[in-house]
């Protein structure tokens, strides 16, 4: 059965799209992220600091929502090149970040010295400065990549039969989910050899200067760059701004009352899950931030899984587990949470291991040497400084599960509605209008958490 | 009598020990610097001390009570050991007054010791701050403040002065010297630096390689020091191979007397502030090259070689007329030490 299921040709076809996928999204990304980053950070763009900040918001925009809008207004892009544009548009900025961060970091000195060794700028960029930025592009389309194959919105909302699309509809098509499960480990290890292959292609870590690099002038090139900034702003964000304000206009106000439960349904099944992953990430980021040796590399390990196992496998898992092991939890509240908790664990506990990290251990043997003991020391000391980073971790976790599609439309309770899977539903048919508010509604429930950190950290360094 | 007594104490991380059999003593309100250099484990006897490493062997022993050794670990937090680390590590999420009331049981929080403790190290009136506000030699004085609150057996003090610059060093020296007086309390400070531990502790341990090298007051260590290791390490020096007899040896300064009636081949150790420079007929004494002046504005050092290549320094008062490349005369004042060579 097994075998059967692995070798037809179906499971080769969807493995061949999704890796066709993946590899021009990732292409294009790396092309537009290094380009991009190069731009923001070396050269003399006018207004290049608020091209910087633009050029990752693309990444807060849900894929299914950037391709919701796509097909407003252009109902026929479907297939591959819908697909391989929403996905790029939104997933540019995995590779951006990192490179900008190198650039910026860089040491300068290396690129003057080739220079001063008689190479030209342009050969100097070739043969110092891509090397140095090799590890960060590497690992940002490593990003892409998984992105990509564990996508499920843009490719069915583009009809694109990608690997996660099949596994959806052949869990859907029959009573036998096995064919499914089959899949769903199919495209684990595809993910699982990208994260191996990328730890081999990273190369060497570029070393940190001290110096704000020089900015290049840009010269008669100025014009091209800042047309092909902002059409890629345009593009990224303006589509899915101007599209849902489009549609919200048009908008038949389609029952209120359904998009004020829905978004009732979205705050409390995320909340639930925000708050049962970091309950879990505390033991193990804690541990992890105060103690080395074999626990902190597993934790690490975890976290590439983490990055690794797509949606649409974790929510096939539960399903299993749910109907076979524990019937009474599926299809309830508490089992979405824990999908989400599955999801996000490694997000989480990273973000408390940096959290706990910030509080110097010699703060505790302070603490300790005064009279106190383990607990209290870590009741008031580590943790009053750890707060901000794990209140931040936890609100990372509430918005990405708000935004998370698959799962929530596998395990979501009968009758109950998140605006992501009501928003997928009301594309499905096409019924364009009736969606937007639901879209909206998604991106404002996804910025509160965002923007209240935001303000929050920055309160706390003064 | 002795107060903080430490035996034979190894401690270590590897299969190397880092400590390897030390002893030290500090009398009741007494204070001790530990000197040695980077890697020397200072910094292993001092977590030892307070408790956050164990110990392999020996035993520490404070007011006859045993904190550690042989089965026996007092928890950090019951051993009555206050610690000062470097840069002083104050909770950046509490007020001045919250650092130095946090080893304070509640009701002892609001009697008016945070004031008075706050009032001895020089910052009262500052208790409402954070400690991001405040310097670098006042995130210290918290640091000790906080320390000594809930009067402690003894503080112990890792290199507390060293992120600090030169002239708020001298300053804050004094006042922590001043502090730890009017408590009566115990100190325990390590250091790399040699002037900080001759000037402000009362007894001196020279750390050399996981043991104490020498103990004694801190003139006892520079002018009478155990070997020429010690000799070179708290202080600078010029060294000449020689052969003494009867307590004068023969070099290249001319004939020297020397500690204790030496005989046979050794070192003979001269201090900077022994070579006394002058114009020739001024001052009787050997031909000596000026390499270069150094200026410190109190004082000078001049560099000095002699005729068969030996360099030298030599601390003045005052204005020299020496320029670099002048001909002087050195003679040495005083008598100098004497290291018979080991016979192995």
């Amino acid at each position: 059965m097994v075998w059967e299921v692995l070798v037809r040709p179906r499971t080769l076809d969807l493995a061949v799209r999704s890796l066709t996928l993946a590899v021009a999204v990732t292409a294009a990304c790396v092309l537009l992220g290094v380009l991009g980053a190069w731009l923001v950070v070396r050269s003399d763009l006018p207004g290049r600091r608020a091209v910087g900040v633009l050029l990752v918001l693309p990444l807060a925009v849900p894929s299914y929502v950037a391709g919701f809008t796509w097909l407003g207004l252009a109902p026929r892009m479907t297939g591959f090149v819908g697909a391989f544009l929403v996905l790029t548009l939104v997933s540019f900025p995995y590779v951006l970040l990192p490179v900008a961060a190198t650039l910026r970091a860089a040491d300068p000195a290396v690129e003057e010295v080739a220079r001063a060794l008689g190479r030209t700028s342009g050969q100097a960029f070739l043969s110092v400065t891509l090397r140095q930025i090799r590890p960060a592009a590497t690992a940002g389309g490593l990003l892409v990549a998984l992105y990509v194959l564990s996508d499920f919105g843009a490719v069915s909302l583009m009809r694109f039969e990608a690997f996660t699309l099949g596994i959806y509809t052949s869990y859907r098509a029959t009573f036998d989910r096995t064919p499914a499960a089959i899949l769903g480990c199919v495209l684990v290890v595809l993910a699982i050899a990208l994260t191996v292959g990328e730890r081999r292609a990273r190369g060497t870590v570029a070393t940190r200067g001290r110096r704000t690099p020089t900015t290049v002038p840009l010269g008669r090139a100025r014009v091209p760059a800042l047309l092909g900034t902002t059409a890629l702003l345009g593009l990224s964000l303006g589509v899915p701004v101007f599209g849902l304000g489009w549609w919200l206009a048009a908008g038949s106000s389609s029952g209120d009352g359904d998009l004020l439960m829905t978004t009732w349904h979205t705050v409390a099944v995320a909340g639930l899950g925000a708050l049962l992953t970091i309950v879990l990430a505390l033991p193990v980021g804690v541990l992890a931030a105060r103690y080395r040796g074999p626990l902190v590399r597993g934790v690490e390990l975890a976290s590439f899984a983490g990055h690794a196992l797509p949606g649409i496998t974790v929510g096939l898992a539960l399903v299993f587990f749910g109907v076979r092991l524990v019937p009474g939890l599926y299809q309830t509240t508490a089992m979405l949470a824990f999908a989400y908790a599955v999801l996000f664990l490694p997000l989480a506990v990273g973000a408390v291991r940096t959290a706990v990290a910030h509080a110097p251990p010699v703060l505790e043997d302070v603490a300790r040497s005064l009279g106190r003991g383990r607990a209290a020391t870590q009741f008031l000391v580590t943790m009053p400084l750890a707060a901000p980073g794990i209140l931040a971790g936890a609100a990372l976790v509430f918005l990405t599960s708000a935004k998370e599609l698959p799962a929530t439309l596998m395990l979501r309770p009968t009758g109950v509605d998140t605006l992501a899977t009501e928003l997928w539903t009301k594309t499905e048919v096409a019924a364009y209008a009736a969606a937007a508010p639901y879209a909206a509604v998604l991106l404002v429930v996804a910025a509160i958490p965002a923007v209240l950190l935001d303000r929050f950290l920055r309160g706390g360094e003064r | 009598m002795t107060f903080l007594d430490v035996k034979g104490l190894v401690a270590g991380y590897g299969s190397e020990p880092v400590l390897c059999g030390v002893d030290l003593a500090v009398p009741e309100g007494g204070l001790l610097a530990v000197l040695g250099p980077s890697g020397c484990g200072k910094t292993t006897l001092l977590r030892v001390l307070a408790g956050f490493h164990p110990v392999r062997d020996g035993q520490v022993v404070l007011a006859d009570r045993l904190l550690a050794g042989g089965s026996v670990h007092v928890p950090p937090e019951r051993r009555g050991i206050g610690i000062v680390p470097q840069e002083g590590a104050l909770f950046p999420h509490l007020t001045v007054a919250g650092n130095v009331g946090f080893g304070l049981p509640r009701h002892g929080r609001r009697n008016g010791r945070v004031d008075e403790l706050l009032d001895l190290v020089g910052l009262s009136g500052y208790g409402a701050r954070m400690p991001a506000q405040l310097s670098g030699g006042q995130q210290q004085r918290v640091a000790l403040a906080r320390a000594l609150a809930p009067r402690p057996g003894v503080v112990l003090m890792d290199e507390p002065f060293s992120s600090l610059d030169a002239s708020l060093r001298d300053e804050l020296r004094v006042d922590v010297r001043a502090a730890l007086r009017a408590f009566g309390a115990t100190a325990v400070l390590v250091t790399h630096d040699q002037g900080e531990a001759l000037g402000v502790a009362d007894a001196v341990a020279v750390l050399r390689n996981g043991v104490v090298a020498q103990l004694g007051a801190p003139q006892q260590v520079y002018t009478d020091p155990a070997d020429l290791g010690v000799a070179l390490f708290v202080g600078e020096a010029v060294t000449f191979d020689a052969v003494a007899r009867d307590g004068v040896a023969e070099t290249p300064l001319g004939r020297l007397p020397v500690h204790g009636r030496a005989s046979g081949a050794g070192t003979v150790l001269v201090r900077p502030e022994q070579l006394l420079v002058g114009d020739h007929g001024e001052v009787a004494g050997v031909v000596a090259t000026v390499d270069d002046v150094l200026f410190h504005g109190h004082d000078a050092t001049v560099l000095l070689r002699l005729a068969n290549g030996t360099r030298m320094r030599s601390r003045v008062q005052g204005v020299l007329p020496a320029q670099p490349g002048d001909e002087v005369a050195v003679r040495v004042s005083g008598t100098a030490l004497f290291f018979p060579e080991r016979r192995s």
